[in-house]
């Protein structure tokens, strides 16, 4: 069946259909990462979203098990890829890409130009966009909407069984963010995004902020709890949107990128050293002014935009990219190390 | 200036050989360029003539001597350099700095090894050390056991159970190594490999492994990037440079991906790497409980074939950055040269696929199989981008040039009856037959089974079978069906062919359905940041062009394709200057070519690049587009000429001479018209329908014949006959004689010398030229003679004829550019054998001795500004020497033809031509252990011209063997020898003994001509078990009676000291 991805511009391009035939309006995103879709399709922070893979073969080795996925199901609202292959080979894989998408009705087209819809964001920037199959749909602006509250836990959750406590405020997390703590023998106390774990009494020997999707500013509750966290000196560490958060929290301020940076192969330097890393992001905006009392901890080698913040003297520390990886380079994994070490 | 280096020594890789070819010229380059960018002063050492890297505008002083410690410590000696890079030669270039390493050589001259240090590259190269360190980081190597001996093996064998893997430790491209599933395989490959290495390993067989690799550099602040992985097709067993080869990989997980990436970067730090290493990972497609099993299976700490190929395939400038960190630049202090906006600490995201697929030409070598397995045999090697891998290896099966129009056509496959015979054990068109087993409905899980190659890749081959078996059954071609069929890669030729229309009215009928393919840039970062990047390629996965076209401005220059035997690095040096010297008449060049190896195909040698198929269809794709004022095809060899008269037929122009004037050149029956009408000698021939009337003919101007298909399909080759038997094989071979691919039958002049003549005219008129003449007597293939510059051996009146011969050709073909005359001569009269209006191999080589750039002047011959040149008669000799690679073709007969069989080619200078010609045949690995010879003549007139070069080495102290007759001879003439057997007198010791327990350093095998010249029923008999043993046992062989001579005459003059260490400006 042929869908159609109509832009509010007026741009129509026809697919072919290989996922689930429901019409759905989001953003428009894009991602270069040349391996790792089902990481990306369950990363919350595409909330809203309807992907476009930039590497163009896309379903190669299926959908292995729940295990190595980022959350409980997919996440974006659409997918466009260049060539869908519905003959997966690999031993992990248990089902094709194709059977995920239509089991949990998320629209996904087989359009050859992906690199034109690629130049077309790069340029003009993440715009509304629809999938449709025959039925009118209106758009829809998911930044609008508190997308964190939409991917944030509900409840309260304790993992592990460490000695040290780590809250980890769940505006979207990865589930590789939470495999990488336990790895290190803590003791998580997930909490939703708005919980304000401090006054409930909750003690803990240090705050993760996660990754989210949309506007920072959305998740006006997180900020507030931060500033608390801030005021009380307990270490924290943000990842993402967690990093956007901190720089709120602490008097600095965000701003829209030229060019955003969606993929597996970002560069940071560490500032201060010839000590470079390879990172995932994914990411429309960066901190512009830096908070009172912060230095730049990383910078991106190829536009010089800040990728990080460290506060001068006391344990807050943030990152725009993903230590988690998953998909991406492991390259940064000693941050997770960095933190527990702060504890 | 970030360096404290001075004067940097660079070693280059040599002739081209299998296992090392042209990506070397490249990273050299690139790093050449690089050092002169910083202002250091460069030396060069590289025999290798015709690369691009030995130009006058490259490095500084330029040495043409063999890569070896004696000659690169005399240079050492001389030139007193600082700094001394190994990494861009390949192993030759490796070897050679680990023997000056262990040799004290750098520690006495105080020379000091650039980028990775030599203890590191030593550590890599001991397979057994190497395996030893790798678990001590923990990173898993298969069981391996290092031996000395065949017995030692056979217990550790036995130990890891077979199959088992054995390797030659210190060689290049996977040389003498091979799989052993029992005990007597093992015993022969083992034997085989201790004759060419004094350690092999035995390692654990990895069946059907997922081969994986990737490219890592590290700069000198441990910053790691891993620029490219790649996936070969083929399963482990096969060579790399054997497989099919993708990038990026398709089948693995994030976490696969990932993890060998985190691997590669591990190894590479616990090197201590400064610039770029190569990992290669063996991976379990099917691993126990879920897990993750993989073994390293090689590590190249240097840059390699894999670098080049993912330089290429990413458009990351690896050896351009793998300089500047040997200087010390962090990796994020070097721009990106592609983007021009970025740095180069990121690792390239594509949005595309590269398929890279090798050249074999095993049917070039008589007798050798073509079975592909852990030993590199291929030649050379293209590279296909497209959206998809269906469209890439479409694109690049075509790209091979050999004679099909996808991969769906089987019309060269051999009709084998047992499949999957040819299925389960690897060949070079294994490809093929995979094709013809889908086509016969054998299922993917089946051919898995059999071939270990991911069902991945054989469901991409089924889509195709498909979708042809579709378009045979409906043969409906609508815009949307010839929309898909072209966007999986199909070419107008196999639509054609299907429905049974021409290619030009499938062009034309796409082409009003408004299917044209899009224009896509290699940008490094998939789009996500704008690029100036002028490398392309195109896709019918697109709806857009990246490109704004560049108008009449443009030429489009056609480059020569997949390197092959007979088409090389030296097409390479004509392209990219014939490109460059475009911008002097204020014109923007088009490169279009597909070699990942290539100079042509840098980022810097153009204005802009098509990384492309050198096809008719594809190259008026690019014509149209671009709108450009005309194209170029007699820079790249033989294979852009073969499109010529498509071209012309579509009202492309042609810069140069008219297609019309080419095929009256090319069409033997024109040409030969033409000489006949100008009273010009030939030696006589006709084309022939039917076997009587060529026997009738072979009858009437005596035997010698030589016999060739007019019609020359890849690998139908040419061929000497002594007698009617031999003339009969040979026609019956040529299966396709008929009206329409008629055989061509020529006399064939014995004892004759042949002549190369090279020349640029304008409008007709002969602009300049140069004559050189072979060493070995015609019938030899130029291409694998001896050349000599000046000629010597040609005398004035021949000389003479020759230029008068030239310029009536040149006035009658109205020749403007390049042209190419073979003569022969014989009791001073003078034949021409055969003409090309196209460079020819021999334009590198000419340029460099004469000092005039013929490239540069063919491209003013095409702006009618080509002066008129006089070239002085030199005060030295230039030889150029072959570089034969018989070592790696199982059972070929290594002896000279009429068809060509070197690999590259080497050029020396000296006072003498026996000097130049010592120093070349050094630089092709000719290395004198002992003064021991082995001397088999035979014939009577070849004796009697060799008796007295025999003397020579007598009274040089050889210590002599000679088989029965040749030791008779000997004795008559009062030359002691000590008699050997031959191998059907039944004694032992026998010649091949005496040969494989290498009591002799140099065999001497001089068949008589028919013997040589003939080239069937040849197994078996005692010249080949010479010749064969003696190539197997890695001992120099001479088979050309004037080749042997020139040899003893050189080393009668000349110890190895008395070869002078001059350069290229010293001699000019």
């Amino acid at each position: 069946m042929k869908g159609h991805l109509i832009f509010s511009d007026g741009t129509i391009i026809e697919g072919a259909s290989f996922g689930a035939e429901t019409s759905i309006a989001g953003e428009i995103a894009f991602s270069t990462s040349m391996m790792g879709y089902p990481e990306s399709l369950t990363d919350p922070s595409y909330k809203g979203q309807i992907l476009t893979l930039s590497y163009p073969i896309v379903g190669s080795y299926g959908v292995p098990k729940r295990e190595t996925w980022e959350s409980g199901k997919i996440q974006v609202s659409g997918l466009i890829v260049s060539q869908y292959i519905d003959t997966p080979s690999h031993f992990q894989s248990s089902m094709s890409l194709s059977q995920w998408l239509k089991s949990e009705h998320i629209p996904a087209l087989e359009i050859s130009d992906t690199r034109f819809i690629v130049k077309k964001i790069r340029d003009e920037g993440a715009t509304l966009v629809k999938i449709e199959f025959g039925e009118k749909i209106d758009f829809i602006d998911p930044n609008k909407e508190n997308l964190v509250a939409q991917v944030s836990t509900q409840k309260i959750e304790t993992i592990g069984k460490g000695k040290k406590k780590v809250v980890l405020i769940d505006c979207g997390v990865k589930d590789n963010i939470v495999r990488e703590l336990v790895k290190r023998n803590v003791t998580i106390i997930r909490v939703p995004w708005d919980c304000d774990f401090i006054e409930e009494g909750i003690q803990c020997d240090g705050v993760l902020v996660s990754n989210g999707p949309g506007d920072p500013k959305m998740a006006d509750k997180t900020i507030e709890i931060v500033k608390k966290i801030l005021a009380l000196k307990i270490p924290l560490f943000g990842i993402c949107l967690g990093n956007q958060i901190l720089a709120l929290a602490s008097g600095g301020d965000t701003y829209k990128l030229a060019f955003g940076h969606r993929g597996q192969n970002q560069p940071c330097s560490l500032v201060g050293s010839k000590t470079c890393y390879i990172t995932t992001q994914n990411h429309g905006f960066a901190i512009g002014k830096i908070p009172p009392g912060f230095k730049p901890w990383f910078i991106n080698c190829n536009d010089g935009t800040n990728e990080g913040i460290i506060h001068k003297t006391l344990p807050f520390m943030s990152v725009q990219f993903h230590p988690e990886a998953a998909p991406g380079p492991v390259d940064t994994s000693w941050l997770f190390d960095q933190f527990i070490s702060m504890l | 200036m970030k360096t404290k280096f001075k004067k940097i020594l660079i070693l280059g890789s040599g002739a081209l050989k299998i296992g090392q070819a042209g990506e070397f010229d490249y990273s050299g380059s690139q790093a050449i360029k690089v050092f002169k960018e910083e202002g250091i002063k460069t030396v060069l050492i590289n025999p290798n003539i015709a690369t691009i890297q030995t130009s006058k505008e490259l490095a500084d002083t330029v040495y043409f001597l063999p890569v070896t410690l004696e000659f690169v410590t005399q240079v050492i000696k001389k030139e007193r350099p600082d700094g001394l890079v190994l990494s861009f030669g390949g192993q030759t270039a490796l070897n050679c700095g680990m023997e000056l390493f262990k040799k004290k050589i750098l520690q006495e001259y105080n020379v000091e090894v650039l980028g990775t240090p030599v203890s590191a590259i030593i550590l890599t190269e001991d397979r057994k050390k190497f395996a030893h360190h790798l678990q001590s980081i923990h990173v898993s190597t298969p069981a391996s056991f290092a031996v000395r001996t065949v017995e030692e093996g056979q217990k550790r064998a036995q130990e890891i159970g077979y199959p088992v893997m054995i390797r030659a430790g210190f060689s290049l491209g996977g040389q003498k190594s091979g799989v052993a599933f029992t005990e007597k395989e093992y015993k022969e490959i083992a034997s085989d490999a201790l004759a060419f290495s004094p350690q092999i390993l035995v390692e654990k067989y990895l069946h059907h492994f997922k081969e994986i690799e990737y490219e890592v550099v590290r700069d000198q602040y441990d910053n790691c990037v891993t620029v490219c992985n790649m996936e070969n097709m083929d399963p482990l067993g096969i060579h790399t440079g054997e497989s099919i080869v993708v990038a990026p990989s398709q089948t693995l997980t994030n976490y696969e991906y990932h993890e060998l990436r985190r691997l590669s970067i591990q190894i590479v730090r616990s090197l201590g790497i400064v610039g770029e290493c190569n990992v290669q990972f063996a991976l379990n497609p099917h691993p126990k409980k879920n897990s993750f099993e993989y073994y390293v299976i090689e590590v190249n700490a240097r840059l390699s074939r894999s670098s080049a190929l993912a330089s290429k395939a990413t458009g990351y400038p690896l050896a351009y950055v793998g300089a500047k960190l040997i200087l010390g630049y962090a990796l994020n202090e070097i721009q990106n040269q592609v983007t021009k906006t970025t740095q180069s600490y990121f690792e390239p995201a594509l949005d595309y696929i590269v398929v890279k697929i090798p050249r074999w030409d095993m049917d070039k070598f008589k007798g050798t199989t073509e079975k592909i397995g852990s030993a590199m045999k291929s030649v050379g090697e293209v590279m296909a981008i497209g959206r998809n891998f269906e469209e890439a290896i479409q694109k690049g099966i075509r790209m091979l040039d050999i004679g099909v129009s996808g991969v769906t056509d089987t019309s060269k496959t051999p009709a084998e009856l047992n499949i999957k015979t040819h299925i389960k054990q690897a060949n070079s068109k294994r490809i093929f037959f995979l094709i013809k087993a889908l086509q016969q409905g054998v299922s993917v899980h089946s051919l898995y089974k059999l071939c270990g190659i991911d069902p991945w890749f054989l469901d991409r081959l089924k889509v195709l079978v498909d979708e042809e078996n579709m378009l045979i059954k409906n043969k409906t071609l609508d815009k949307q069906s010839i929309g898909s069929l072209k966007k999986i890669g199909f070419s107008d030729k196999r639509i054609g062919e299907i429905v049974g229309k021409s290619e030009l009215e499938i062009r034309v009928l796409r082409k009003s359905f408004g299917v044209i393919p899009s224009i896509f840039q290699i940008d490094t970062l998939a789009g996500e940041v704008p690029a100036k990047t002028n490398y392309l390629y195109m896709t019918y996965g697109g709806s857009h062009n990246d490109v704004v076209p560049l108008g009449k401005k443009g030429i489009l220059v056609l480059g020569s394709g997949p390197y092959r035997i007979g088409s090389s690095v030296e097409f390479d040096w004509t392209c990219v200057n014939s490109s460059l010297a475009l911008k002097k008449y204020n014109k923007q060049s088009i490169i279009v070519n597909c070699n990942p190896e290539t100079v042509s195909t840098d980022y810097d040698m153009s204005d802009r690049l098509y990384f492309e198929e050198l096809s008719f269809e594809r190259v008026a794709d690019i014509y149209e587009f671009e709108g450009s004022e005309s194209v170029i095809l007699s820079v790249g060899g033989q294979t852009p000429n073969n499109i010529a008269q498509k071209v012309h037929a579509y009202n492309i122009p042609i810069l140069g001479t008219s297609a019309e004037d080419i095929d009256r050149a090319e069409d033997r029956n024109k040409f030969s018209q033409l000489l006949d009408s100008l009273d010009i000698k030939q030696p006589q021939w006709n084309s022939f329908e039917d076997m009587k009337s060529a026997l009738s003919f072979a009858q009437t101007v005596g035997y010698p014949v030589l016999i060739r298909p007019s019609y020359v399909l890849s690998g139908a080759a040419m061929n000497l006959c002594y007698n009617e038997q031999d003339l009969k094989h040979f026609i019956q071979k040529a299966t396709d004689i008929n009206k329409k691919h008629p055989v061509m039958i020529s006399k064939f002049i014995s004892n004759a010398r042949e002549v190369e003549f090279d020349g640029i005219a304008q409008k007709g008129e002969v602009k300049v030229h140069v004559i050189a003449n072979h060493i070995e007597h015609a019938g030899v293939h130029s291409g694998d003679a001896t050349i000599v510059y000046p000629a010597e051996r040609v005398r004035y009146h021949s000389g003479a004829r020759m230029i008068e011969i030239a310029s009536q050709l040149a006035k009658a073909l109205h020749i403007t550019g390049p042209f190419n005359i073979q003569f022969m001569v014989k009791d001073n009269i003078v034949y021409v054998i055969e003409m090309n209006l196209r460079s020819s191999r021999t334009f590198p080589f000419v340029s460099k001795v004469t000092g005039v750039n013929f490239a540069e002047v063919l491209v003013d011959s095409f702006f009618g500004k080509a002066k008129t040149y006089t070239i002085p008669y030199p005060k030295f000799v230039a030889v150029k020497a072959p570089q034969f690679s018989f070592s790696r073709m199982e059972s070929a007969d290594p002896v000279l033809r009429v068809e060509m069989s070197s690999t590259g080619e080497v050029a020396c200078f000296g006072d003498t031509a026996e000097e130049a010609y010592l120093k070349s045949i050094i630089s092709t690995g000719f290395s004198l252990r002992e003064k021991t010879a082995l001397i088999t003549v035979g014939g009577e007139e070849n004796k009697l011209r060799f008796a007295e070069s025999v003397w020579r080495l007598k009274n040089l102290g050889f210590k002599l063997f000679a088989t029965q007759n040749t030791h008779l001879f000997l004795k008559s003439k009062g030359v002691k020898t000590t008699r050997v057997a031959k191998v059907y007198e039944k004694k032992n010791p026998n010649v091949v003994d005496l040969i494989k327990s290498h009591k002799v350093s140099l065999v001497i095998n001089l068949s008589e001509d028919y013997q040589n010249g003939s080239l069937y029923k040849k197994e078996g008999t005692d010249g080949y078990l010479i010749r064969r043993a003696t190539i197997d046992n890695n001992i120099p062989l001479i088979t050309d009676l004037n080749a042997a001579r020139l040899f003893v005459k050189a080393i009668d003059k000349y110890e190895l000291e008395d070869l002078q260490i001059k350069s290229w400006n010293e001699y000019l």
